[in-house]
């Protein structure tokens, strides 16, 4: 492990969220880089690997989030993704990663609700990123 | 060609045999559906063996004979409507009696037919159950699609309404927690931000105010001969502040007569829709111009922009609920993305049409045509 801090990719389009994020992400103690659509995203992705990416579900599409997910893992498998989105409580969808099934679809390592404490998500990013 | 499964319910094999010669070569065509139904015939010789059938493949219709060796036809109709089996019956009944046709159709029964009966009136019988059999299914395949339709706005909807929130908790617990120091000022952009996405989500109700109202047939519409001139003026004024701020010219030019029987109120979401959004997407000193074109048959309006424009794709979703086009020349323009959805369906209960036509960095012209009622 370098001593560097970690590069986390956000993308969100609501530029109010995506300020807050980046604000929370960098007092972990991490570095950042936004984006604010999942075309933004995706060719930020050819230019760079962050170490972790943390994206928003409904962009430009209701599923942008699971696109960009699935292009990103393509490009870098070992890159661990979060999708955080308001999706979940008000539809009732739930898409929960731990069975195989929504696994082989949905290519993301995480699913988080937005609103999630500092605490919370910090500890998600440092299981994921093995610290 | 869609087949129909047809279980012919009868212990004599004479009739059995008889219905089998008779719709084995029919089928059955009407303009209104897409494709003709054919028929595939199942046999029973007693009830009981017909539930079986019944509970192990499709059935579409049972022509049910009601004088059944074992269990009556009457109780073959009461399992089936028991079990809540979607198929139409016809009961085939040697003699009329009040009574079992009260049973039956209180039963569910779709039809009646009197045995004996000749080829030429079991194909009629039999096309009026398929044609009822499909409208059925028509009507309930339609129901769940509007289900669905209505579950997709719901969805989309909290989304727009939570995101709002979200942004605004956030920042507020950003000022709870002093995150920039102790000084107020560091937080204005923040109180700003909070202020206006509060304010986009009071329009966004609004705007889902008149779309529910629309919807639901319940905006009582008080049509009266409407100057249009007057309402794009009262459109114009509205929006003058943010035009000013924006250096906008807009410009009103009429021509010919411009009233029309209308409601003036709905008139009046049509004008600030196109006002606005040609305010809204323009750039900084640009131009919009506003024209009426009174005509024999119809008023045409005009307005067109010097702002942003569209590209061909974005062209082709904008009529859709809370459909926003993104990009970094949008991010600071608010808006519900209900606005062009409530508009043409305004215009489309005037019998009225729509055409855009847009280019990127050069603006858009959308064009109005209200007939005269």
């Amino acid at each position: 492990m370098s001593n560097e801090k970690k590069l986390v990719l956000l993308v969100d389009d609501d530029p109010d969220y995506l300020f807050q994020l980046e604000m929370m992400v960098k007092n972990l103690g991490f570095r950042v880089k936004t984006a604010e659509s999942q075309a933004e995203g995706e060719s930020v992705l050819d230019t760079l690997k962050p170490d972790l990416a943390i994206f928003d579900l409904m962009m430009e599409n209701e599923d942008s989030g699971f696109i960009l997910s699935y292009k990103a893992k393509r490009k870098y498998p070992d890159l661990p993704i979060i999708i955080a989105t308001a999706a979940t409580a008000e539809t009732g969808f739930t898409f929960d990663l731990y069975n195989e099934n929504d696994k082989a679809w949905i290519k993301a390592d995480l699913y988080l609700e937005k609103g999630i404490r500092p605490d919370q998500l910090h500890r998600e990013i440092n299981k994921l990123l093995k610290l | 060609m869609a087949t129909l499964n047809v279980l012919v319910v009868d212990d004599e094999p004479g009739i059995r045999s008889g219905i089998n010669r008779i719709l084995s070569n029919y089928s059955v065509g009407y303009p209104f559906m897409d494709e003709d139904f054919d028929f595939h015939l199942i046999d029973a010789e007693t009830g009981e063996i017909a539930i079986d059938i019944l509970n192990s493949q499709a059935v579409d219709v049972v022509l049910l004979d009601n004088k059944l060796p074992g269990m009556d036809g009457i109780e073959v109709l009461e399992y089936i409507n028991k079990q809540q089996i979607d198929v139409a019956v016809m009961m085939i009944t040697s003699f009329a009696s009040l009574d079992l046709a009260i049973k039956a159709t209180r039963n569910g029964a779709y039809n009646f037919m009197p045995k004996p009966f000749t080829p030429q009136e079991l194909r009629a019988s039999i096309e009026n159950v398929a044609k009822h059999l499909f409208l059925k299914r028509m009507t309930r395949k339609m129901q769940e699609e509007g289900k669905q339709i209505r579950f997709q706005f719901l969805s989309v909807l909290s989304h727009e309404l939570k995101s709002p929130l979200n942004a605004v908790e956030g920042y507020l617990k950003m000022i709870q927690e002093r995150q920039f120091g102790d000084k107020v000022e560091e937080y204005d952009k923040m109180i700003e931000r909070s202020l206006a996405r509060l304010k986009g989500m009071r329009n966004l109700i609004m705007d889902l105010l008149d779309l529910t109202k629309i919807e639901s047939g319940k905006k009582q519409r008080k049509l009266r001969e409407t100057d249009l001139s007057e309402v794009a003026k009262m459109a114009i004024d509205t929006m003058e502040p943010y035009s000013i701020q924006r250096a906008v010219k807009v410009k009103l030019i009429t021509d010919g007569n411009t009233s029309l029987l209308a409601d003036p109120d709905e008139m009046e979401i049509i004008f600030n829709n196109l006002v606005s959004n040609a305010v809204k997407y323009n750039r900084d000193g640009g131009k919009v111009e506003v024209k009426l074109q009174g005509q024999a048959t119809s008023v045409v309006i005009r307005v067109t922009d010097t702002g942003i424009g569209m590209s061909k794709e974005d062209l082709e979703t904008i009529f859709q609920d809370f459909v926003r086009i993104k990009s970094n020349k949008t991010r600071d323009i608010t808006g519900s993305g209900l606005g062009l959805t409530i508009m043409k369906k305004m215009v489309d209960q005037y019998n009225g049409h729509i055409e855009v036509e847009s280019e990127p960095d050069k603006g858009s012209i959308f064009t109005v045509t209200l007939p005269r009622l």
